[in-house]
């Protein structure tokens, strides 16, 4: 066998465009050549680590700073020539904090400097002097009257509503109404790399380094911070170790942090966060409670609901308010609810603030959408599946938003497909009248993910890509998107030399800098493939048009949404999403109802993506999101107490190994999308979102009892399963 | 100051080396600073995540919770040292033809627990593979992909033979 060391290695693009080629970046990656953030080194480069809260509600009365060495610099809000907030949605977090702190793990000042060790030693060595205020902990506190305001007049970031038909009506006719509250807790992104930057101020110029996914929002969170033109910044992913969501919006505050360094130190500096660092000072999946109200008629038909969303934010809105109108948007689940009334409330506490984290706020609302059907099944005592299939959606409906559904929904044939692979049908029934203490279940999930951004997003942003045809028959792809593991690098190139009928390595993608590629948006919302390749292939569609009358050639273009999307963001009316992508899933698990050990066996996932851009990625794709999935669900653990978290370390908080994880089979189903290049929906989310549900789902069909919390611990268990003696 | 005989020696990658800074200094940072061995990765700085896994005399441990005075005289391999190894390469390969590589950021760490795996065992069972590869995590691929790459380049192995 050759051993293949080019960093692209040739490939033809199949004809099929499924069918799988191999990523471009796996050899450097398995042979240590890719390098991240950590791994480069400027001449002078000093090094900064944060001091950070304490407290999770404090002024600061004073700081004592020891006597600093030579070459020794603190970093602080004195040192932000711009504006001392991080734009996000809003103005918002300071990037340093000024006279008080909200959340423990607020960052206050950096100590920079040559070296680490020294810098330790000189952090240790100051004292922050605080005056303790009362702190707002949960989000019950923070919505009880008399709770210390923290934002606004009643603690929400945000407090929207919308509707469809008439609930009131449907309601006052209801034969039954049956309510549940839902739980969900914090997870951690545990990407293997910890979040980084470099910051270098050269020539009036401030150039930033780092592991990101969203090269434009961090140069327009420095335009502020350091109140430069924006010609005088440029932003530089470099190969980023994992994202998630994690390394959305939170690298705007260390990139301004070591621009800021840099220019009061005249040196690179580098800001590597530590592991524990990073979990308690980086945003988290918003922990949520939900409630449904929910009416049926004599047939035990859906006919109305009413759903309660509220997301703790933690101490700052960051993007709180998109995070929860997706999990708004995913109120009703894949069915049709006729009548439908959606609250949805960001919280403000005084603990880390909350964030992006793949599913979006969607998982949230899933998991408790999904249990509320189960519990209802249970309720009325008909089969969950038969009862799910007499309410999903189908073409020509209309959403939660009264969005009309333009595409075929194939959740029935996906149903058909996965009962044959799962037998989820027999094995339901026969689980449910197990005796012993060693049982099985059983448990289904259905789901869907919005593709690109929620509402007018992607018209707001208006991506623009952009591709070049040098002389030498080589094109090069120029967007803003970024490789974190899910596969861009590939999956891009494969859409432009797939169209273009070139092989692989003649498209040059390489990882975004600012001052060469246009802002096609940032690399979220699984809308790297849908929205950007999009983009892409018209643009090379165009170059193949003229490819043999020009060697040299430049090819631009912006998106537009299609012409059918209404959507008014005020009411929250209309086509949430130009599509759709939709999966299911369905988990076998093994209980010990002594030990009251889950154990999951098998995953099943049937997943409608338009058409795969690659087979092989994408499983990738659905094993990765289904086991994240699978690790909320009962094993990732992690609780504020007082505003501080209890499981702050990798150690503390568990994580699924590869002693945890099940046989995963998981199969597409094409439904190609008009828009989509080549039929491609969203897919980098979606396999998140259906897990835990299904999980949940199983454990009541094993022992018989409600589920409204996850993660589901054996304590929790062994709790409801006593009380139910 | 420190004399000659407070070096540290030992044999990096096939090349005798001594580093002669304080002794308490972790593996990982003097592979990574002093040796320029990036291939060695930092996840977590606790022993817990395997990203930093080097071959200590052939078995894979976390260089970021040793002491670099406890590798005297010792043989380590990273990833860097392994790139001309043929056991090596069809484990590249196998992970790049089962995808079973996505952010990269655990993969070095991964592959030197594999490599170490089949160094000491040419036909391991699914479950002995499991057991090798669980102090590494890895957050994106799900770990069946890999746990397949490994089976693909046994079966290599064993064809090659
Ligand atoms: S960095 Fe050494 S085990 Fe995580
Ligand atoms: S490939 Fe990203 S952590 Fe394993």
């Amino acid at each position: 066998m050759i051993f293949r060391t080019m960093s692209v290695q040739r490939q033809n693009i199949p004809d099929k465009i499924s069918d799988a080629i191999n990523r471009v970046d796996a050899f450097d990656k398995c042979t240590g050549k890719t390098k991240y953030i950590n791994d480069f080194k400027f001449d002078g480069m000093l090094y900064a680590k944060t001091l950070r809260s304490t407290r999770p509600r404090a002024k600061i009365k004073s700081i004592h700073i020891p006597e600093l060495p030579d070459g020794y610099y603190i970093v602080d809000k004195n040192d932000v020539p711009g504006r001392n907030r991080v734009k996000i949605l809003i103005y918002d977090q300071p990037f340093f904090a000024e006279d008080v702190v909200n959340y423990i793990g607020e960052p206050i000042l950096l100590v920079v400097g040559p070296h680490r060790e020294k810098i330790l030693h000189i952090l240790s060595q100051i004292e922050v002097n605080y005056e303790d205020l009362e702190p707002v902990l949960t989000m019950d506190d923070a919505l009880s009257a008399d709770s210390p305001r923290i934002f606004g007049r009643d603690n929400c970031f945000v407090d929207y509503k919308y509707y469809k038909g008439n609930p009131e009506k449907a309601f006052a006719n209801a034969q039954k109404i049956i309510q549940r509250t839902y739980r969900t807790g914090y997870q951690e992104h545990i990407y293997i790399e910890p979040q980084g930057v470099i910051g270098l101020f050269e020539d009036g110029k401030i150039k930033v380094y780092g592991s990101i996914q969203c090269p434009y929002y961090v140069k327009r969170a420095l335009a502020e911070g350091l109140d430069f033109d924006e010609d005088k910044i440029r932003v530089i992913q470099v190969a980023t170790g994992g994202a998630f969501g994690g390394k959305e919006e939170y690298p705007s505050i260390i990139a301004g942090q070591v621009a800021f360094a840099s220019i009061k130190t005249k040196r690179p500096v580098k800001l590597i966060l530590d592991r524990k660092e990073d979990i308690i000072a980086t945003t988290k999946r918003h922990p949520s409670i939900t409630h449904y109200r929910t009416a049926l008629d004599e047939n035990n038909n859906i006919i109305a609901m009413d759903v309660d969303i509220k997301f703790n934010a933690g101490a700052y809105a960051g993007l709180s308010d998109v995070v929860l109108q997706r999990g708004m948007f995913s109120a009703a689940g894949v069915y049709n609810v006729p009548n439908i009334i959606v609250r949805g409330r960001a919280v403000c506490t005084n603990n880390v603030p909350a964030g992006a984290f793949r599913g979006f706020g969607a998982p949230q609302v899933f998991f408790a959408v999904e249990s509320h059907f189960d519990e209802i099944a249970e309720e009325i005592g008909e089969n969950p599946l038969d009862f799910r299939m007499r309410h999903i959606i189908k073409k020509g409906e209309r959403t939660s938003t009264g969005g009309i559904l333009r595409q075929e929904v194939k959740l029935p044939q996906m149903v058909e497909r996965v009962n044959e692979l799962s037998h989820i049908r027999n094995k339901w029934k026969r689980y449910s009248e197990q005796k012993g203490s060693i049982r099985r279940g059983i448990g289904i999930s259905m789901f869907y993910h919005g593709c690109g951004f929620t509402g007018k997003g992607e018209e707001i942003i208006q991506g623009k890509a952009t591709l070049r045809k040098y002389p030498d028959g080589k094109v090069e792809i120029l967007v803003s998107n970024v490789e974190m593991g899910q596969g861009a690098l590939t999956a891009l190139r494969k859409i432009v030399a797939r169209t273009l009928q070139i092989p692989i390595q003649d498209v040059i993608y390489e990882n975004p800098d600012t001052d060469r590629v246009p802002d096609s948006g940032p690399t979220v919302a699984s809308r790297t493939v849908m929205i950007v390749g999009g983009l892409l292939k018209k643009c090379a569609e165009e170059m193949k048009s003229r490819w043999n009358q020009q060697d040299k050639m430049e090819i631009s273009r912006v998106y537009k949404h299609p012409d059918y999307i209404q959507w008014d963001q005020e009411a929250m009316c209309g086509d949430a999403y130009p599509t759709y992508s939709w999966g299911i899933n369905v988990v076998e698990i093994k209980v010990d109802t002594i030990t009251y050990e889950i154990t999951p066996e098998k995953v099943w996932a049937i997943f409608d993506v338009g058409i795969p851009i690659d087979e092989k990625m994408l499983r990738g794709q659905f094993d990765g999101g289904i086991v994240q999935g699978l690790g909320y669900a009962y094993m990732e653990i992690m609780q504020s107490s007082n505003g501080k978290l209890i499981q702050d370390s990798i150690t503390d908080y568990i994580i699924p190994t590869a002693n945890d994880v099940p046989e995963i089979v998981s199969e597409t189903i094409d439904n190609p999308y008009e828009y989509g290049p080549f039929g491609a929906k969203c897919a980098g989310e979606l396999p998140f979102v259906g897990a835990a549900p299904a999980l949940a789902s199983a454990v009541r069909n094993a022992l018989h009892t409600e589920i409204s919390q996850i993660p589901i611990t054996p304590e929790m268990l062994m709790k409801i399963c006593e009380k139910n003696k | 100051m420190k004399s000659q005989n407070d070096k540290i020696t030992f044999i990096l990658n096939g090349e005798k080396v001594s580093y002669a800074g304080n002794p308490m200094d972790r593996l990982v940072d003097v592979l990574r600073e002093n040796f320029e061995f990036t291939g060695v990765k930092e996840g977590c700085g606790e022993g817990e995540c395997g990203a930093c896994s080097v071959l200590l005399d052939g078995k894979n441990v976390p260089s970021c919770i040793i002491p670099v005075a406890t590798v005297q005289n010792k043989e380590i391999y990273t990833v860097e040292g392994l790139r001309e190894v043929k056991m090596f390469q069809i484990l590249v390969n196998s992970f790049a033809d089962a995808g079973a590589v996505q952010c990269g950021f655990c993969t070095p760490g991964m592959m030197i627990s594999a490599y170490a795996l089949l160094q000491s065992n040419n036909n391991p069972t699914d479950d002995e593979i499991r057991e090798a590869i669980s102090g590494n995590f890895c957050r994106c691929t799900g770990m069946n992909m890999i746990i397949e790459a490994i089976k693909l380049a046994v079966n290599r192995l064993g064809e090659t033979e």
